[in-house]
């Protein structure tokens, strides 16, 4: 269990004392009587049993106790959850607890009010779904998002409520005092994706990233829609609507782009009835300006007024609620079996036709497409949970007569989508997988190249920028790594936030662990550790050992060229024997170690499991492979090389100390040193980098940009003339980039002198030294000041070294 | 930030199959632009180079080469155009109507087979020789494979997809060793409907 699971648990440990708070007065009361009378027993009693003294703790530390250990053992079990969906096993729970305490005191003592809720369920849930919200789908598929979230539940409720309506007219339910007005709410709130209930199923199931994103945002928003649908009258509807919606967007944006340190509460932006919940999350703020509901007219939910009312998300709260729901279920008493068979299928025929209309149109927008299998998940996927039920049980008696008769629907309905619906798409799933795709095995051809054509696509995909290029996006995340990342993170957080800085940093740590050793190894004469030993731990072939490999066809072909065999048939049978075994570890290999597209490894958020750390060994791999290849490339193409290299790292130290904000990402540079072979120190490189400022920019090969760019704008501008070189001097900053460094100026080979030629590749030290080839005045002391804090003394400067 | 309504021709000589106007050809000249870092008017392979995501793509390097035929160092739009028109999804309505005189789509099946050999076959020699595969299967492999393993891999593909015998994978055989797969909908994405 990681430290995430911890806090959850904290929080559903905080969470977990509400409903025993509700629980207290009541008990309280009833343990009143036999605790009193128990006082006045005659004698002394040496053991008293003080329940009364001892139950306000004991009951609320128990339940945390309870709440923690069956928390812990649903993720323990994997076995379980994988059948079961999480939801299922909370409203068990709820119900067996729910028992427990009917049993113990004949009363339901577990009521969830809107106090209760809104002061202390909501805000852990605000901040938790904003800290884990996946941003850059979210915000990418927000359109597609919207129109689900706000059209698709209008139409889920209005078809669900006409549908029960027209049954009610037909007769079928018997005598109800009900009105178009009391289904239509009731489709409202039924209506109300939960997105606990779909989180939990939709990791087991392991859909696509983007379906997944499209209906935990669907169910994110849409509890928004369903509370203002519930007040439909009034001019307050609207201005409770764009809060409602702008609410979740406030707060879960913001919030996960703080990691580190979640910014203290600010707004407020509930009507005015209540004293206000304020997520601690930093909204634009913009929408936190909107104008507050007014209290409308009053619709009919007048106990409660139009409010926000973002979704619980985390599982505690709606563990809470769903155990709450089961414990309220053991107190119902008549149950009505005549709503419930035609709300049903009325409710998931209506989201089916719902959502098959609104794909249709989407896809007419839509770059990725949304398949059949899409669509069934989605609409199958429809799970109610805790918020329908919250959301019925606030209802008010007075305003709507068969309050009893629609909580008892609602749980009806909760618990068969949770557990049936739950337990089922899983195997659905699989079955419409599995029906859609052949069922050869594929040749290794075919898995080679389809694996080829998945990396292709994804490139394309990146070059045509479908994915991930988009405006605002782009100018919010420079906004935030300019100025928000200063203002709120710590100077070491921010490197260690850009990934690719990261993926550098180790790769630069392992470059030059590796130089190291192979310096050892070769010092030690015998090399003896063959390549196939040395990666025998970390090949994972169940049968056959790696020598097995080596006698392929081809290579005993090879081997035997001299050998004469006149057995064929033995030859003809060993090299069938080895080719099976041979197919099946090459199989197995190619399986195992192709480098897996982008759409397979970052299929899913999981919130329990911490992401796999394969997807960035190979990120690092494959990113150590290219930077190696175009630095080669380069070199190539350039004059000379160790200058470049030398000028380059120089120039960095430059800018460096200016510590200016470019788009140059500086830290790519040294990258260059391990290349070449320099007995370059690791610490060198280390402690270059911190003294940069951390403005690097997710661009990657931007310093080999740099210095092509600069190479080819000589061809394209005129290279000013002379050598004069203001490169170094401290002053020019920007400037700098649309100069010349000397040694690429056009037409001019360079040509060190005589002791730099000599000097420069055999010393590790003198190297940053080198290079002006021509001073102007200025700059010798801003060297010296350059190469201030660790530099050497250098004894032979080579100042005067002029081409 | 450019015209926000583009009358004329995007692309005055269009490969053939590629609209020469219409939204989708403006999205993708947004986003030359937005590549194209200094407003040169034509990319060059830095520009190619910055996609972050492509660094890590086993292939990436190969994809960006392919922008760039026959030692281009600039690729203007239409050029940009042209090898992104391969990935155009098949259209199947029109394949039986086709003029045969005019020359195939970019997107044909033939076609966007056509460009992942180019890929492979560095040499333009016309055939995948086995050390081409060997190549392209170390770009693909993760760093715990050895050396043995890779060529004995490699052994086994060209074997696979060699008919006559001559080491190499030809574009003929090429295409028949991937007959059953699903060509146009691996390699397609829906830009210039």
């Amino acid at each position: 269990m990681s430290g995430r699971g911890a806090a959850g648990s904290g929080r559903g440990l905080l969470l977990a004392l509400l409903p025993a708070l509700c629980a207290l007065p009541r008990v309280r009361g009833v343990e009143e009587g036999p605790g009193s009378a128990h006082g006045h027993s005659q004698g002394f009693q040496v053991v008293t049993f003080e329940w009364l003294h001892v139950q306000d703790p004991y009951i609320i530390a128990l339940w945390i106790l309870v709440a923690s250990l069956a928390k812990i053992g649903f993720h323990l079990s994997h076995k379980v959850t994988s059948v079961v969906p999480e939801s299922a096993l909370l409203i068990v729970l709820g119900l067996v607890l729910g028992g427990i305490v009917w049993a113990a005191d004949h009363i339901a003592s577990f009521t969830l009010t809107p106090t209760v809720f809104f002061f202390y369920l909501l805000p852990p849930i605000v901040l938790d779904a904003g800290y884990f919200m996946p941003n850059r789908l979210f915000f990418g598929n927000l359109g597609t998002i919207l129109l689900y979230a706000v059209v698709g539940t209008v139409w889920n409720a209005a078809t669900t409520g006409l549908s029960l309506y027209g049954v009610f007219l037909s007769g079928l339910m018997g005598d109800l005092n009900v009105g178009l007005l009391d289904f239509l709410l009731f489709g409202s709130l039924i209506a109300a994706v939960d997105p606990v209930a779909v989180l939990a199923v939709f990791e087991e199931v392991h859909v696509n990233e983007v379906l997944f994103i499209i209906v935990f945002g669907e169910s994110l928003l849409n509890d928004a829609v369903t509370v203002v649908s519930g007040c439909p009258e009034g001019s307050g509807a609207w201005h409770g609507a764009s809060l409602c919606i702008s609410r979740p967007l406030a707060t879960t944006f913001p919030a996960s782009q703080r990691g580190t340190r979640p910014s203290p509460a600010s707004s407020v932006l509930l009507p005015s009835r209540q004293p206000p919940v304020s997520p601690a999350v930093r909204p634009p703020r913009r929408l936190s300006a909107l104008p507050p509901g007014s209290q409308s007219r009053t619709p009919l939910w007048a106990q409660t007024p139009c409010r926000p009312f973002p979704s619980p998300r985390r599982e505690q709260p709606s563990a809470l609620g769903l155990s709450s729901g089961g414990a309220a279920r053991v107190r119902q008493g008549p149950w009505s079996w005549d709503t419930r068979p035609p709300l049903l299928p009325g409710s998931q025929g209506g989201r089916t036709l719902g959502v098959v209309l609104q794909t249709w149109v989407l896809n007419r927008y839509r770059m990725v497409q949304l398949e059949i299998i899409d669509q069934v998940v989605m609409s199958y996927g429809g799970l109610r949970g805790a918020v329908a039920f919250a959301l019925v049980v606030l209802l008010d008696e007075k305003k709507v007569k068969e309050r009893d008769l629609f909580v008892s629907t609602t749980i009806i309905v909760v618990f068969f989508t949770v557990i049936f619906q739950g337990l089922t798409i899983k195997p659905l799933v699989q079955w419409l997988k599995v029906k859609r795709s052949e069922h050869r095995e594929p040749k290794l051809n075919e898995k080679l190249h389809g694996r080829a054509f998945d990396h292709i696509l994804s490139a394309i995909e990146d070059i045509s920028g479908q994915i991930g290029h988009n405006y605002l996006r782009d100018k919010w995340s420079n906004f935030d790594r300019k100025f928000l990342s200063k203002i709120l993170m710590r100077r070491s957080a921010q490197k260690s936030r850009d990934r690719i800085l990261n993926v550098f940093h180790e790769l630069n740590l392992k470059d030059a662990i590796s130089y190291v050793a192979e310096g050892e190894r070769r010092g030690s004469l015998a090399f003896i550790r063959s390549p196939s030993t040395d990666n025998m731990v970390n090949v994972d072939f169940s049968t056959p050992r790696p020598s097995t490999v080596e006698a392929s066809v081809s290579y005993l072909l090879r081997e035997n060229v001299s050998a004469v065999c006149l057995d064929m048939q033995s030859l003809e049978q060993r090299r069938r024997s080895i080719r099976d075994t041979e197919d099946m570890v090459t199989h197995h290999t190619l399986q195992q170690y192709l480098y897996k597209p982008r759409q397979e490894y970052k299929h899913l958020y999981s919130r329990h499991e911490l992401t796999p750390n394969e997807d960035e060994k190979q990120d690092k791999e494959i990113f150590h492979r290219t930077m190696r290849k175009r630095l080669e490339s380069f070199k190539s193409a350039k004059l000379g090389v160790n200058p470049n290299k030398k000028a380059a790292k120089l120039y960095k130290r430059e800018r460096a100390q200016k510590r200016r904000n470019s788009s140059i990402p500086n830290g790519i540079l040294p990258l260059e040193s391990p290349m070449n072979n320099l007995t370059i120190k690791e610490k060198d490189l280390e402690l270059s980098d911190p003294e940069e400022a951390p403005d690097y920019g997710a661009e990657v090969g931007g310093g080999i940009e740099f210095l092509a760019s600069i190479t080819q704008d000589t061809t394209a501008t005129d290279s000013p003339s002379g050598i004069d070189n203001p490169v170094f001097s401290p002053d020019e900053d920007l400037s700098i980039l649309s100069r010349v460094p000397p040694w690429l100026s056009p037409g001019e080979t360079v040509v060190p002198s005589q002791r730099a030629r000599v000097q420069i590749p055999c010393s590790p030290g003198n190297f940053r030294r080198l290079a002006p080839f021509r001073l102007s005045s200025k700059s010798v002391d801003s060297f010296l000041q350059a190469d201030g804090p660790e530099e050497q003394p250098h004894a032979t400067l080579p100042e005067s070294t002029h081409m | 930030r450019g015209p926000r309504h583009f009358n004329l021709e995007l692309l005055p000589d269009a490969p053939p199959g590629v609209p020469k106007e219409g939204t989708d050809l403006l999205r993708l000249y947004h986003r030359f632009r937005a590549l194209d870092r200094n407003k040169k008017g034509y990319l060059s392979r830095v520009d190619l180079q910055q996609i972050g995501a492509l660094a890590v793509n086993p292939l990436g390097e190969r994809i960006i080469d392919s922008f760039f035929p026959d030692g281009n160092l600039r690729v203007d739009f239409p050029g940009f155009v042209r090898v992104l028109a391969h990935f155009r999804p098949v259209d199947d309505d029109d394949s039986g109507m086709r003029d045969p005189k005019q020359p195939e789509p970019l997107n044909s099946r033939m076609n966007k087979l056509r460009f992942v050999f180019q890929l492979y076959d560095l040499d333009r020699d016309g055939k995948i020789s086995r050390h081409e595969m060997l190549q392209v299967l170390r770009l693909m492999v993760g760093v715990q494979v050895t050396e043995e393993q890779l060529e004995s891999i490699t052994d086994r593909t060209v074997q696979e997809a060699d008919e006559d015998g001559d080491g190499a994978v030809s574009f003929l055989e090429f295409t028949k060793s991937l007959e059953k797969m699903d060509i146009e909908q691996k390699m397609s994405i829906r830009i210039l409907k």
